[in-house]
This record gives structure tokens, sequence and C-alpha cells, in this order.
């Protein structure tokens, strides 16, 4: 792990306020389905409960996510705080570990760190979408024991 | 007589260090006791003691003199001469000297202070050398936490006990405090050190004396506390609430007028601060001085105060209201902050203190007038954010002002109505009082919105300015009728304009804009008539144009109910204030019109509406709630009448009609008590109108009616008391015995002559007529809501009338048996002799006669022939003819009438229960021979042990229908509980003993209805016995579609076992069936909340211990992972949230 922090003191944005979601009515269908949307996706990514979540870090927004439910596709683009920032990677892995982990397994997900965010965008975007090298990531112990740690939630 | 070996060993023990705390208090306590109960006293005591207390050794003299505190704080209320306090006090005053063993010193001096008079009190000039000890050799500050707390607690004991004493030592004493409270920071402290400041200032009284020159040091000591605020938010604060700490400062910083100098300065530099809770804070000071310092004092601040008041209620409105609704609003529906709220309470006190000064201040102010100046600037509602906030402040600061008192009002009247007036192009009445002409002329032009707000919150304020005074003085108010007089000139004008306004413009303009004018057009007419009189043509007006509304623009959402908002609240207004002339105009023009709504169907306006305006009129007085619930009554029956005629389309309406008297007369009714007559016509009229109707045909929408019918018949008859329900059992019963086909014995004593007629119970149920099945259902609801009082004629006839048509699946009767079995139980001996049937005698009659014989060809008659077999309603039940449906009848019936035994408390409950146990076995061994032999059975075999099962949540479950408190029923306390653990263990053995796979699973049925409606707290204790069979339970009842709701309960109690920490050990054992159980309802689909619940319990799971659940990890995950592709977004949720926990 870096032992000095890279960016020690970001800028905290203020958390946008949370779409209330219409609560269907208590006669509604039994039986009607209720689609996958960016909203729901955003709700998995940012965990309410982290103190200092990714959302007030401006690292992914609600905007910086495409879902189709019908195709199952899901594109996450998000930005690093700062330009050289080594945990860019890190980052990515935890948000895919954790879609992985919370969506069905029909869906394909897809990570990209948006464009001029970060010094090496190439390098990171086709690290994070190999396959074998996702694959071999999580069966680095000391890997996943990071990702994990970084998923648990932090009020525990 | 302790020994002294005994006394010095526990003296030991408490100063040697090395014993523990709890070691320490008992032999503190052993030491109380002896002094207590006279076995020693304090001079052998300190005689023992004399080592400890004098000793050199710094730890062991601070331990003994502790000692000997601590045990004078356990005798604070023996009583004790005063040589021996006097000896004492000195030692303990000498001893606060001595830093290193101060505790003791301190601890025993506040024992000796607070001791109570009748056990011996310090005397004064003790106390004061106390005092004077204190002052000189204590440096309270340099103490720790809790010694400082002990000083600050003495120093209070010292001012509360001798104030004079303490005054008498004067300047040298008050130094010696504040030098003791400067700088405290200890919340806990401060907490004490404010009361010491309020009870100093008290004991100098007078205030030209020394007190004035302490009081900038003491404000200086004070003033750098405020504002209150906790830097570190701890839990160790948490009994010291900053709100506690905020009053406490508040009531030091206002105990004396003298502090008025320095403090009300600081308050309002601190109001400029951006600090939103330094601002509430001052304000809430300012508000709590302003009353303690007088007027006088504060008069010189006025200006400077209003000031801030303008800028604390300017700036701190939040964002507008996003849509006008008919709820009331504050000014334009800006968001009222904490600042803004306290400010405006602020203004109102500062007003009322001193009136004219303010007034004038406010009068003149040039923010305010200049937003008068450029009211043209407001044309409608779309201006700018920022014009609507300064409109919002201006209208809000002049409402408060205006309702401070009369003299206001009547200044800001005349300062400003003119120039509304003016700008609405309204103009003073005609000396003709011809309203007519005026019309034409304000109808063409719409408002300026500003003038139009402004206005209408002055005219609020002064409506509720008189109505206050009003209310405090019913007699008196024509004095106040001055404040108005400018008022009146206009009011008819603006009454005019506001209508003809609302007719014209609806279409173009914006909701707040109606909002103000219905809001005008309300306050308007609700004026006291004595005050502002308002001729009745043009009272008259408001309420047609209202009306006009409620009756076409109904598609208009707000304007609608606006409209009817504001008749609701001048019919309430009206029928309050006695206002003779008005009342009979409103009920001509508005509820006549209503009425009219109901009866007709000729206007065009949504049935639903439709109702929501009769009973929201009808609720605001009780003459109007007469007239609409005679109305609605005609309506009913005039509706059921027809419906019987052959008009179908009328059931639905009528369905609502009766919904709506339910839900909303009903209540109202009720509530407001001695209405009773109301309710006894309802109850007739409907009896009048079923005797009428000789022919029903069969309908569509029968049952539902039917059900509507009875459900307004009960609630009807469970409000009323038992007098007029004795009428009305009467009135049904001569209906019943007139018009009902099926013959029923008059009496017992015309049993045998009663002609006896077959009853086909075995053909359907069309042979019941729906006449009958109307009139015995009504009838059955009537004796399902009267109390137990109530005396029923020919009881006896009843019942066998309703076993009968119980035989017919008419499930009210069945009902009725029940209610009527329940109440009978409290008879007490006045009532036995009047009655002519018993609880015994039903009981006997309902179960032990053979009422009923079978002929030859299975045809089942009433008894009283001899040929054939006589039968019993239990014999019917065990299956005795070979009808199968006759049977499902017998037991539903049996049911309710168990579950009226059960709610009592009666034996005979056991009897039912057998009957239904005996019911699921037999049947499970008939049918399983019946397989054996390979015969194809019906599906009705079946249904007769789901009946038998399902009876057991009739026991049970609380009743919408009938049997609850609202109809009366008896209930005996803790009855599910003991039910449950009676009924419960016979279960479970016959589970275990059960052979066949049927019976087994009908028994589970059983029991999980008996689970999940038994309470919690039974079900914990027995968890571990009884999870095998809910967990069968939930399979049984998850593979019908028809059970979700019972599958769903059942599995809430899982849940609820889970959760708690004894259920979990319980289920440890069968960890591995459970989870099985629960991944399988996880796929459940018949209901979202069941699969929902079904992963919270398994997120609950997952906390048993880790060895037990490990090697189900695998398939739990699997399960969830199909979960994550739920079709419903909550179990989606839980599926994650239930990923992440295993």
């Amino acid at each position: 792990m870096v032992s000095e922090l890279i960016n020690a003191n970001p800028v905290i944005y203020e958390k946008k306020e949370r779409r209330v979601r219409s609560v269907p009515s208590a006669a509604a269908d039994e039986y009607a389905v209720e689609p996958i949307d960016q909203q729901e996706i955003f709700d998995i990514l940012s965990d309410p409960e982290h103190p200092y979540s990714l959302e007030e870090l401006k690292v992914i927004t609600e905007d910086a996510i495409e879902v189709d439910d019908g195709r199952g596709y899901v594109r996450v683009t998000f930005t690093p705080t700062v330009e050289h920032c080594s945990m860019a990677t890190v980052i990515g892995l935890c948000l895919r570990v954790k879609l992985l982990r919370s969506l069905p397994s029909r869906y394909k997900v897809d990570i990209r760190v948006a464009p001029g965010s970060h010094a090496t965008e190439a390098a990171v975007n086709k690290q994070l979408n190999d396959k074998e090298r996702v694959a071999a990531a999580l069966e680095n112990p000391g890997l996943v024991d990071m990702v994990d740690e970084c998923l648990s939630p932090s009020y525990e | 007589m302790a020994g002294p070996t005994e006394l010095i060993r526990h003296i030991e023990s408490y100063v040697d260090t090395s014993c523990s705390p709890s070691q320490q208090a008992a032999s503190l306590n052993s030491i109380i006791t002896l002094v207590k109960n006279d076995l020693l006293t304090i001079e052998v005591l300190v005689k023992e003691m004399g080592m400890y207390l004098t000793t050199t050794d710094n730890v062991i003299r601070a331990r003994g003199i502790l000692l000997l505190a601590e045990v004078l704080t356990g005798l604070a209320s023996k009583p004790l001469d005063t040589a021996t306090i006097h000896s004492l006090i000195g030692f303990f005053t000498d001893r606060l000297a001595d830093w290193r063993a101060l505790r003791g010193a301190l601890v025993g001096c506040l024992a000796l202070l607070r001791r109570k008079a009748s056990a011996g009190m310090v005397c004064a000039s003790d106390a004061k050398v106390v005092a004077q000890t204190y002052v000189e050799s204590l440096q309270v500050q340099a103490l720790g936490q809790h010694d400082r707390k002990l000083c600050f607690e003495l120093l209070q004991c010292l001012l509360v006990c001798h104030p004079n004493e303490v005054a008498s030592l004067g300047e040298t004493f008050f130094y010696g405090i504040c030098q003791a409270m400067d700088g405290e920071k200890d919340p806990h402290c401060l907490m004490l050190t404010f009361p010491i400041v309020e009870a100093l200032v008290q004991i100098y009284p007078d205030p030209s004396g020394s007190l004035e020159s302490f009081c900038e040091d003491l404000f200086t000591l004070l003033g750098c506390y405020f504002p209150i605020h906790f830097t570190h938010l701890k839990d160790e604060d948490s009994d010291v609430k900053r709100d506690d700490l905020s009053k406490a400062l508040m009531s030091a910083l206002s105990s004396t007028p003298l502090f008025e100098p320095f403090v009300i300065p600081l308050l309002l530099e601190k109001l400029s601060s951006s600090l939103p809770l330094a601002k509430v804070d001052s304000l809430k000071y300012l508000n709590h001085c302003t009353a303690k310092y007088g007027a006088d004092r504060m008069a010189k601040h006025a200006e400077t105060i209003w000031i801030s008041v303008k800028h604390a209620i300017s700036n701190s409105l939040e964002k507008p209201a996003i849509s006008f609704t008919e709820e009331p609003l504050y000014g334009l529906g800006f968001q009222e902050n904490e600042v803004a709220t306290e400010a405006l309470m602020l203004l109102e006190k500062v007003t009322m203190q001193n009136e004219a000064l303010f007034v004038n201040l406010i009068v003149r102010d040039e923010d305010i007038n200049t937003v008068f100046n450029s009211i043209a600037r407001y044309e409608n509602y779309n201006i700018p954010l920022q014009g609507k906030q300064r409109l919002h402040a201006v209208g809000r600061i002049l409402y408060k002002i205006t309702k401070t008192s009369a003299a206001s009002c009547k200044s800001v009247f005349e300062s400003f109505f003119p120039c509304l007036m003016n700008t609405l192009e309204i103009s003073v009445r005609n000396s003709s009082g011809d309203c007519s002409l005026n019309e034409n002329s304000c109808s063409s032009k719409r408002f300026n919105f500003g003038a139009l707000y402004l206005s209408v919150e002055l005219i609020e304020a002064c409506r509720d300015l008189i109505m206050r005074f009003k209310d405090l003085a019913p007699k008196s108010d024509t004095t106040h009728a001055t404040c108005c007089y400018m008022l009146q000139s206009f009011v008819d004008s603006l009454i005019i304009a506001f209508c003809s306004s609302l007719a014209t413009h609806l279409n173009e303009v914006h909701g707040a804009e109606i909002y103000f004018t219905v809001k005008g057009l309300q306050m308007l007419a609700t004026f006291p008539g004595d005050i502002l009189p308002i001729s009745k043509i043009i009272f008259e007006n408001i309420l047609t144009e209202l009306m006009s509304i409620i009756l076409v623009d109904f598609n208009k959402t707000l304007l609608w109910k606006l409209a009817l908002k504001a008749l609701v609240h001048i019919g309430s207004f009206v029928d309050a204030y006695h206002e003779s002339e008005k009342a009979l105009s409103y009920i001509d023009l508005v509820v006549e019109k209503t009425l009219s709504l109901v009866s007709h169907d000729d206007f065009n306006v949504p049935f639903p509406l439709k109702l929501e305006t009769v009973s929201e009129i009808g609720a605001s007085g009780l003459n109007h709630m007469l007239k609409i619930v005679q109305g609605l009554e005609e309506a009913i029956v005039g509706k059921l009448s027809d419906y019987v005629h052959g008009k179908l389309n009328l059931a639905e309406r009528t369905i609502q009609l009766l919904e709506c008297y339910c839900n909303k007369i009903l209540p109202w009714i009720k509530e407001t008590g001695g209405l009773e007559e109301v309710l006894l016509r309802f109850v007739i009229n409907i009896w009048n109108a079923t005797e009428s109707c000789k022919d029903f045909s069969i309908q569509v929408q029968e049952e539902e009616l039917l059900d509507a019918a009875m459900m307004a018949m009960k609630l009807a008859v469970g409000s009323c008391s038992d007098e007029s329900q004795k009428i009305m059992v009467d009135k049904a019963y001569s209906v019943l015995s007139s018009n009902i086909s099926i013959p029923f014995k008059e009496s017992m004593d015309a049993i045998s002559s009663i002609q006896l007629q077959e009853l086909h119970v075995s053909e359907e149920r069309d042979r019941f007529s729906h006449r009958d099945e109307w009139i015995v259902s009504l009838f059955a609801s009537i004796i399902i809501a009267v109390h137990p009082k109530t005396q029923i004629a020919n009881l006896k006839g009843l019942l066998h009338l309703f076993m009968t048509t119980l035989l017919k699946g008419c499930v009210p009767a069945a009902q009725a048996l029940g209610s009527v079995i329940n109440k009978l139980g409290t008879k007490s001996k006045d009532t036995e002799n009047s009655k002519d049937c018993t609880l015994e005698e039903a009981i006997d009659m309902i179960f032990g006669t053979n009422i009923w014989s079978f002929n030859e060809n299975g045809v089942l008659k009433t008894s009283g022939t001899s040929n054939g077999i006589k039968v019993s309603l239990t014999d019917l039940c065990l299956g005795f003819s070979s009808n199968k449906q006759l049977q499902v009848r017998a037991l539903v019936g049996l049911a309710w009438i168990g579950k009226g035994l059960l709610l009592l408390g009666h034996e005979k409950v056991k009897d039912v229960t057998k009957i239904f146990l005996e019911c699921l076995l037999s049947e499970g061994r008939k049918r399983a021979m019946e397989l054996q032999q390979g015969l194809e059975n019906s599906y009705e075999q079946h249904s007769v042990m789901r009946t038998a099962a399902d009876a057991f949540h009739i026991l049970m479950s609380d009743s919408e229908v009938c049997l609850n408190r609202k109809f009366h029923a008896i209930t005996r306390p803790l009855y599910k509980q003991r039910f449950f653990s009676s009924v419960m263990p016979i279960l479970q053995s016959m589970i275990i003993n059960s052979d066949s796979s049927l019976s087994r699973s009908m028994l589970v049925r059983a029991s999980a209805h008996l689970i999940s409606n038994a309470p919690l707290i039974a079900i914990l204790s027995e968890a571990e016995k009884i999870m095998p069979i809910m967990l069968d339970g939930l399979s049984v009842l998850s593979e019908d579609i028809l059970d979700k709701d019972k599958l769903y309960s059942l599995l809430l109690v899982l849940s609820g076992i889970l959760t708690d920490k004894n259920g979990k050990v319980a289920v440890v054992e069968n960890a591995h069936i459970l989870i099985n159980c629960l991944t399988r309802l996880i796929g459940f689909p018949h209901m979202m909340l069941v699969r929902e619940t079904a992963i919270q319990c398994l997120v609950a799971t997952s906390e048993l211990p880790y060895a037990r659940i490990f090697p189900m990890r695998t398939q739990v995950l699997q399960a969830i992972s199909k979960a994550l592709n739920d079709p419903k977004r909550a179990v989606r949720q839980e599926a994650v949230r239930c990923r992440r926990a295993w």
C-alpha cells in the first residue's frame, strides 16, 4: 500500500440531493417488472453509509452510468480525484467487484476512466476491462483483501 | 452491640486503598447502619477514627476524612444535636484549607449544610465561617473536575440556605466567587455556575448599591459563554444537553435588569453572526430578556432591534413552496427556518410591550414603504424570486404586527390599506349601497398580485385579532370595532371584486392568485357580524360563488379543493358563533345544494367528489350534519329500493354511499355524541325499505352490496346505547318474523304446533331466496353489534333460525351465533330472570339438541317427526351426512361459535377444538383408506379437512366483521396465549403420530394458523419445539397462491424469532432445514413481501454460529444470485445486502 496519501486533502463536494423514487402505489400489480436503472446502479456503488463516499469526491456521478436492462449492459465512467492517482486501478477494480456481486450474472460490466482525467488513461482502461487480468488480480490474496476492505461497510 | 474490633475492621477496609470499591462501599454501609440503629454514636466513631483523621499520611488522612463525610451523608435524616454538628462543621471547615484531603472536607460540609431543620441544621454563624474559609482558602480552578463540581454545589447550597450570612460578607465574597467561576469549561460545572449567578444577584436586593458595580464583572464572566456551542460532541456529555445549558445561561443573563446595558448590545451583535445557531439563540435570549428587563429599558434599543429582526427575517427565507395546495401556508409559502420563526416571535413580543414605538418604526420604515410604493411591479405571481421574498417578508411582518393589538391594527390599516385598495382599484362603498353597479366595473381587470397578497394578509390578521378578543371576552367586543372601520368601507366592493375575479379569470391566473382570492373571501365571510356587518346579499353572493365552483369547476383540482375548504371554514364559523341569519343562508345555499348533489344524478360532478363534499360540509357543524345525514339516508334508501327494482347500475353508487356513511359520517357522529336518534332512524329506515321490497332478483354485485350494507348496519348499531339497540332489534325482529319464508319457532312452546317443513339443505343455495338471505344477514349484523345488555326477544327461536340458515351457507348467521354466545356470558343475576335464555341453555341448544333428522333419502329435516335419525350440529361436523358441503358449512359455523366461546374463556371451547381435531384425523384416515382402494376422490373431501384446519385461523385471528371491541364482544385477556399453549402440544403430538401425509399436512396447516396469530412472546418461549412445525407450515402454505397472506404472516413470526436473541439459540438446531426452506421461499412468485422477508430472514441467519451455517453457504449464495435478477427493486436491494452479509 502507499505509505503516504497522494491527495491527502481532496475537495469534498456536496452530495447531490437524492431523487425520490415515486413509490409505487400499494395496488400496483404484484407481477409488474421494475427494470434496473441508472439510479439503482448508482445506489449500489455509492453506499449511503460511507462517510466520504465516492459520490462526495465526485469520482462517480449518476450521469456517468449507462444502463441497458434489456441487453444486460452497464458502463460506469469514473473520474479519479487527481490525474496521477495511483489508486485509479484499485477504485476501478472495487467498482467492478461490487457490481459483479450486486448485479445478476446476465450483465456485462464495463468500467472506464473519464477521458482526460488520468495520466495513463489508456493503460488503466485496458487493465480494468481485461477479463484475464481482472481474474488474475482477484486470485491475488493481497489484492482481494484490499478490495474486500474497501467494500466492507465502514460503520461497523 | 458491635464490638470495637469490628468497627475498626470496617474503617480499615475503607481507608485501605487496595480494597475493591465494592468492599469499601459495603463497609461504609455497615458503619452507617450501625450509627442509624444507635449501636454506635458519632462521638465514639470520631474517637475511634481519631488517628485516621489526623495522621500525617496524606492518603490515609484523605480517606479517613472522606469516610466520616460519607457517613454523615448517609445519615442525612438522623437527628443530631447542635453541639455535635457545631464541632463537626468546625472540623470540616478547618479541613477546607487542607488541599491534599479536600474532597472529604467538601463532602462533609455539603452533607452538614444540606441537613433539614428537623434533623438539626448548621447554625448561621458556622455557615458564615464556612463561606469565609471557602473564599480564603479554596483555589477552585486549580482543582479537578469532580472537586470543582463539589465546590460549586457547596457554593450553591450556601447561597440558597444562608443568603443573609453570605451577603454580609460583602465584596470579598463576591470576588471570591467570580474568581472561582472564571474560565470554567466543563458543562456539568457550568450547569451549576449559571444558577449560582442567578442566586448571587438575588441576595443583593438593593439595585442602586453594590450590585450595579458587580454587574459588569459578572457579565464579563458570563458573556463569553454566549452562544453556547459544544466543540466536542462526545457521548460523555450526553447527559448535559446544549439546550439545557443554553436555558440556564439565558435565565442567568436575564436575572436582573441591571445586565441590560451589557447584554442587549452583545445579543444584537451576535445576531449578525454567520452561525445560524448564534442567530437563533440571540433571538431567543432577546425574547426572554425583553420580558424580564421591562419596556423602559428596552425602548432605547427598539430601533436596532427592529432593523436586526427585519434583516433576520428577510435573509433567512428559503426556497418557496413548489405548488399551492389546499393546505394552509404562511405568507407566500416560503419555508421559514428557525431564525425567521424566532424573529417573528420576538417582533410580536416587543410590539406587545411597546406598541406605539414599534408600530411607528414599522410604518415609517423605508424598506416597507419601498415595497408599497413599487407595488405595481408585482403584477402577477411570476415575479423574480427576490421580489417574492421581499413581499413575503413584508406580509409576514405586517401580519404579526397587526395581530398584536387593536391600536397597532388600526394604525397599520390606516397607513397601508388605502394604498392597497387603490392598487386593486376598489372603491369605497357608495352611499346608495347598490352593489350590482360596481360589479361591471371591477370584473374587467385582473388583480395586482402583490396588493392582493398583502391585503389578504392584513384582513386575516385583523380577523385573527378580533376572534382572539372575542374568545377572551365574548361580551365586550364593541370596543375593538374601531380597528376595522377602514375595512368596513371597503368590504362589500372587495367581496364583489373577489367573486367576479374568481368567475372570470380562472384560466389565466396562477394557483397562488386563486389561493389568495379564495382565502380573502373566506376571511371576509367569517368576520363576526357585530363588528363587520356584511349584508345578506353579499354573504349569499360569496356562498353562491363558491358553490358554483363546487358544482362546475371540479376538474380544476386546486380551486375545487380550496373552495370546499373555504366553505367548510365558513360553515364551522357560522355554526360556532351563532350567526343566525348567515346560518340560514348557509343551509339554504350550501347544505341544500350539497344534498341535491347526492340525491339527483343530474350534475356532472364525479361521484367520489360529491361524497367528499357531502362529508366535509356535514362535518362543519351539527346542524349541517343533521341535514346531511338525513339526505344521505334518503339517498341510500332510495338507491337501495331502485336497485332492487332492477336498476343494476346503481349498485356501485350505493356501495360508495354506504362506505361514505361508514367511514366519514359515522366516526363524526360517534365523536360528537348525542346523535343516537339519527342512527336509530337510519337503521329503521333501512328495515322499512327492506320490508317494502318484495321481490329481490339475483344481481351480480349483490355480495358486495350486502357486505357494505351489513357493515353500515353493524357500525350504526354498535355505536348506540342499549335502549336504542332494543328498539332496533324489535323493529328488525318484526320485519324478520313477518317476511321471511323460512319458518322458525316463534317460541319454545310452539314447537309442536309449528308445521314442519322439509329443508332441502342438501340442494343448492337457491332454495334460500335472496330476500331471505338479505333479511337474515341484516338481522344477524344487528345481533353481532348489540351490547351484551340489550335484550333480544325470542332468543331461542332466533338461535334456531340461525342454526338453520347456517347450514345453508349463511356465514353472518354463524357469526351472529358466535356473538350471542359470547354476550350471554356476562349475564349477572339481575338480568337472568328477564332473559328467556341463559348461556348454558344456548350452548346446550347448539351442541346438545338434535335439531335435525335425516329421513331415508338423505334429506335433512327439522326434528319433530320421529322418523329418521336425529342429528346435532356436532354430528354434522363429524361427517354424519355424506354430503360434504353440508359438513363444510357446519364446520365454518362451529368455528365462529367456537370463537365466541374462546373470547369468553368458556370450557366448551375444548370440545369444539376436539371436534376439529377429530375431523382432521378421521377424514385423513378415511381418505387414506379410499386411496388404498383406488377410489377417485372428489375435491370436496379435501375441502372438509381444509375447513377444519382453517377453523383455527378463525378462532385465533382478530376479525374485522364481528366479535371485536367495536361490536362489544366480551374479550378475556390473553385468550390467545392460553389457547395457543393448550392446543399446541396436542397438535404437536398428533403431527408426530399422524400416519398419512395428507392429515399430517392439514395438521401442520392448523398449527401454522395457531402460530401466526399467537403473540410473539408466547412463541419465543417455545421456539425450539415449534420450529420444525413452523417450517413445515411454511412449505405447506407456499403451495397455494390463495394462502399468500397467511404465508406472509407466518414468515413474519419467523423473522420475529430470528431477530430475538433467545430465538436465535432455538433456531441453531434447525439451521439446515431453515435455510433450505428460506431459499425455496426466495423464489415464491406470487408476493413480493414474502420474497423480501425471506431474504431478510436469511440476513438474520447469517449471524448464527459460523460452523453451523458454513456448509450452506454455497447454496445460499446461489439462491441469492437468482434473487439479484428479481423483477422487484426492493427484493434486489435486500439481495445485495444479504450477499454482503454472507
